[in-house]
């Protein structure tokens, strides 16, 4: 067990080399860039918007085809069944997801300047715990739009959740929802960071003297 | 292919596979020489393509313009201009309403495309009210009536409109029915030739806006006025005119106004006439500055044209001007440098009230031996002219100056094809024929009488257009489509040349009344006056139910709030007789007078969405004697 431990420790004081170092910027750009873009895609498609209504989900706002009418259209339909109007300022995290890309930013940079592979792991493990966070409140967000419906509506239907990854068909639409640029950029920066991890691998553990 | 979401491609990847799709759909102007496609293949338009032209017809008395594709022929919409048309709600709204002012007719003959340049610039489509002497500007934006000019002041029939000039500066007008002025001065039909005048009008077009108005008359004897057509290079700031009944008889005119072998037209140096405006030579007659072009030489020059002409079209240079006698088998051809040099050395044959007659043998290059009843003449601007002859029911294609001296001694010779049309063919229009580089292509007949063409729909008969393919040699017929009363004249304009809206943004709505949220929804009472901001959206109205009190003048704002093509909303009341359509985006006021107690529905009379039926509501109407 001490073993263990005093190995573990060793791998953690592993010094990042220059390319682990390199990963690191490059994961910081990344992520800085996914803020750009959008990260998921959701389109709606049906006989009569054959082009489909577009929703664009950016980590801090929403945006929607044609100058932003697709959301009020989706909207619109969506009074049929009930459903919530879907309104960017009920999406709180929108607030702080961009301030947890910025944490992520900086342990990066961090990782660049203190060089230890126990900050690859410490950055890896939150943005994997992060990632999976975030998927699930995104998860029960559609399931939310699509489980609380005025039963006053107009139309009744089933609850549904709205498809999150991959096409589903509701009444006369097809939905498509798909992870979008941004989305590559954040898988980008987890990749950089393995990446990171992997090419420090054969480093030999810096340790104060007095500790050999 | 449509059903993959656009982002897991790199989004130029569409965007590229686009291209060569649009370059195939660039309609092919003159290109299809010798194509031997059979008729049904050039003109068929598959469900879901589209057509390569606009096809703006005049719809005569219906008081509309019909919108067809070429080469498709399909109807595709109509624009109402100066008839109520519920079907739009087109005059029931306080501003169509106004617009339309107390006529509930006009008869639409010519429209005419905008021109920047020589060239139509799609911005506006100009169309003229024979019967009440009114011009109206479409714009093509969003296809609707923007503004009508008149009743003209001093015109009475306005037909030779509306003709634009180079630039848009004018439009072109003349009264075909000569009348004393200004209008409501008596005399009798008796006293024609001292008492009555005729006169030809420049409509002025503002370059930014399109508004119009008149800018000045040149006063002439009671000719009846007919066709005109404005010149271009070097006939540029002139405008021709035909005219009939040069005997100036006032009655039984078939016989009366048949009798001279030739009639005068004119030739109208229109920048003269605004100069002699500029220069204070006018009289004010009616609000109009009226020139006599006795008094200003040089605004007005008589151009003898063999009996009974009707119409006047200049060629794609400028150079020719071809006028039809009705009554002449030829298309006589007259040149605009003759016309100069003819002005120049003063070579007149005669003078009518101080306006000097061209010599005709002067001015006119030859008179081409098209056939009986020749009325009107349309270019491919490959120096063919394509000339409607009525009584033949045929239309000529000639070839146009400069003849070969040989041609000029036999000018039958210069006339390579004839086709047949179905039947008495009046106007006949060549795409861009009027600009200086006309499409070339397709040749839209359109025939007065389509006895037998069609299966039987009783006595009053549609019309026939004829779509013809003038790429060959030989014309062809190749499509024919059945119209409503009465195309005259039509203009064909390249599809992508314009990119109309389908919305109104929100963002451009300036109705004062406009509301947006069912928050500002509400009704306000001034007195016996009534104001119901209303939002339409699917499915429903709000508010629905409005409470009034007989006598009440009650005006309806409502906004239809969508910004998704398609999804227009009706406002139909009935027994109020009100048929309201409000497009995406747009606000509309309706103002009713709550004469009778009672309750009446409101709905939407637009299919809208699947509750359409319920978007419903009711205006109830209070008793006056029950009124606290
Ligand atoms: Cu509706």
């Amino acid at each position: 067990m001490q073993g263990f431990l005093k190995k573990q420790e060793l791998f953690l004081r592993k010094p990042l080399n220059v390319w682990s170092r390199l990963c690191l910027v490059l994961a910081a750009v990344c992520l800085g860039a996914s803020f750009f873009f959008p990260l998921w895609e959701i389109r709606l498609v049906a006989p009569q918007y054959r082009d489909g209504l577009e929703l664009y989900i950016y980590s801090y706002q929403l945006q929607a085809g044609n100058d932003g009418q697709h959301l009020d259209e989706i909207n619109l339909l969506n009074h049929y069944i009930g459903m919530q109007p879907i309104r960017e300022a009920d999406f709180v995290e929108m607030t702080w997801i961009p301030f947890a890309f910025g944490i992520f930013i900086l342990l990066s940079l961090r990782g660049v300047v203190f060089g230890r592979m126990g900050n690859v792991v410490d950055l890896f493990v939150l943005f994997a715990y992060f990632g999976l966070f975030s998927m699930g409140n995104f998860y029960y967000r559609l399931y939310s739009y699509g489980h609380n419906l005025d039963p006053r509506a107009p139309m009744t239907i089933e609850p549904f959740t709205p498809v999150l990854f991959g096409k589903n068909r509701i009444a006369n639409f097809t939905q498509f929802s798909y992870p979008d640029t941004g989305s590559y950029f954040l898988m980008a920066f987890g990749l950089l960071i393995l990446v990171a991890g992997v090419l420090s691998l054969r480093e030999k553990p810096i340790v104060p003297e007095e500790a050999v | 292919m449509r059903f993959v979401p656009k982002s897991r491609f790199p989004r130029w990847i569409p965007l590229l596979a686009t291209l060569p799709i649009l370059g195939a759909c660039a309609p092919d102007d003159v290109t299809r020489d010798n194509d031997r496609r059979s008729p049904a293949e050039l003109s068929y338009v598959a469900p879901g393509d589209f057509d390569d032209y606009y096809l703006f017809y005049s719809g005569g008395h219906s008081g509309n313009v019909f919108v067809a594709g070429i080469p498709s022929m399909r109807h595709i919409v109509t624009i109402p201009v100066f008839t109520k048309y519920p079907g739009k709600g087109y005059g029931y709204d306080d501003v169509t309403k106004e617009l339309l002012g107390d006529y509930t007719w006009g008869d639409i003959h010519h429209p005419a495309l905008s021109k920047t340049d020589g060239l139509y610039d799609g911005r506006w489509l100009f169309v003229n009210d024979n019967a009440h002497n009114r011009v109206a500007r479409i714009d093509l934006r969003d296809f609707k009536v923007k503004e009508i000019l008149g009743p003209i002041p001093n015109t009475s029939g306005n037909h030779g409109s509306s003709f634009v000039t180079e630039n848009t500066e004018y439009i072109m007008g003349g009264t075909r029915f000569s009348a004393p002025i200004p209008k409501g001065t008596y005399a009798h039909p008796e006293e024609y030739e001292d008492a009555f005048n005729g006169v030809i009008t420049g409509i002025r077009v503002d370059p930014d806006t399109g508004d119009m108005s008149v800018g000045w008359q040149v006063l002439t004897p009671p000719f009846n006025w007919d066709l005109s057509s404005t010149g271009k290079g070097p006939s540029s700031g002139w405008a021709f005119f035909t005219s009939y009944n040069t005997e100036m008889a006032h009655t039984v005119l078939e016989a009366n106004a048949s009798q001279l072998d030739r009639d005068l037209g004119a030739a109208v140096n229109w920048r003269a006439a605004e100069q002699a405006v500029a220069d204070g030579n006018y009289t004010e007659i009616d609000g109009v500055p009226v020139i006599d072009p006795a008094e200003v030489p040089g605004v007005m020059y008589f151009l003898p044209i063999a009996k009974s002409p009707h119409g006047m079209d200049t060629d794609p240079s400028g150079q020719w001007i071809v006028a039809g006698g009705k009554l002449d088998p030829t298309a006589g051809v007259y040149s605009f440098e003759k016309i100069q040099a003819a002005i120049e050395a003063e070579d007149f044959e005669d003078e009518k009230r101080g306006v000097p007659v061209l010599n005709f043998d002067s001015v006119l290059e030859g008179q081409v031996p098209v056939g009986l009843g020749p009325l009107h003449t349309q270019f491919d601007g490959r120096g063919n002219a394509y000339t409607s002859m009525f009584i033949d029911s045929q239309v000529a294609k000639w070839r146009l100056p400069p003849w070969s001296d040989e041609e000029k001694a036999d000018l039958e010779s210069v006339v390579v094809d004839k086709i047949d049309v179905h039947y008495n063919i009046g106007h006949l229009v060549v795409g861009g024929s009027d600009t200086r580089e006309p499409y070339g292509n397709w040749l839209v007949a359109m025939n007065k009488h389509a006895v037998g063409r069609h299966i039987k729909v009783g006595p009053g008969i549609p019309e026939t257009s004829q779509l013809i393919d003038i790429t060959g040699d030989e014309m062809r017929m190749v499509k024919e489509a059945f119209t409503d009363k009465e195309p005259h004249f039509a203009q064909i304009l390249r599809a992508d040349k314009i990119d109309p809206i389908e919305v109104y943004p929100r963002a451009e709505n300036e109705h004062p009344h406009a509301i947006w949220s069912f928050d500002d929804a509400e009704i306000v009472r001034n007195g016996d006056s009534v104001e119901v901001k209303m939002i339409s959206i699917r499915s429903r109205f709000v508010p629905d139910i409005v409470d009034v009190r007989q006598g009440d003048t009650v005006t309806f704002h409502i906004t239809n709030t969508e910004q998704t093509p398609g999804l227009t909303h009706g406002f139909g009341i009935g027994e109020m007789d009100i048929s309201g359509n409000i497009d995406p985006g747009e606000t509309k006021s309706f103002t009713v007078e709550m004469d009778k107690p009672g309750v009446f529905p409101f709905y939407c009379t637009v299919f809208c969405s699947a509750l359409h039926q319920e978007m419903q509501g009711y205006i109830s109407v209070r008793p006056a004697e029950e009124t606290e």
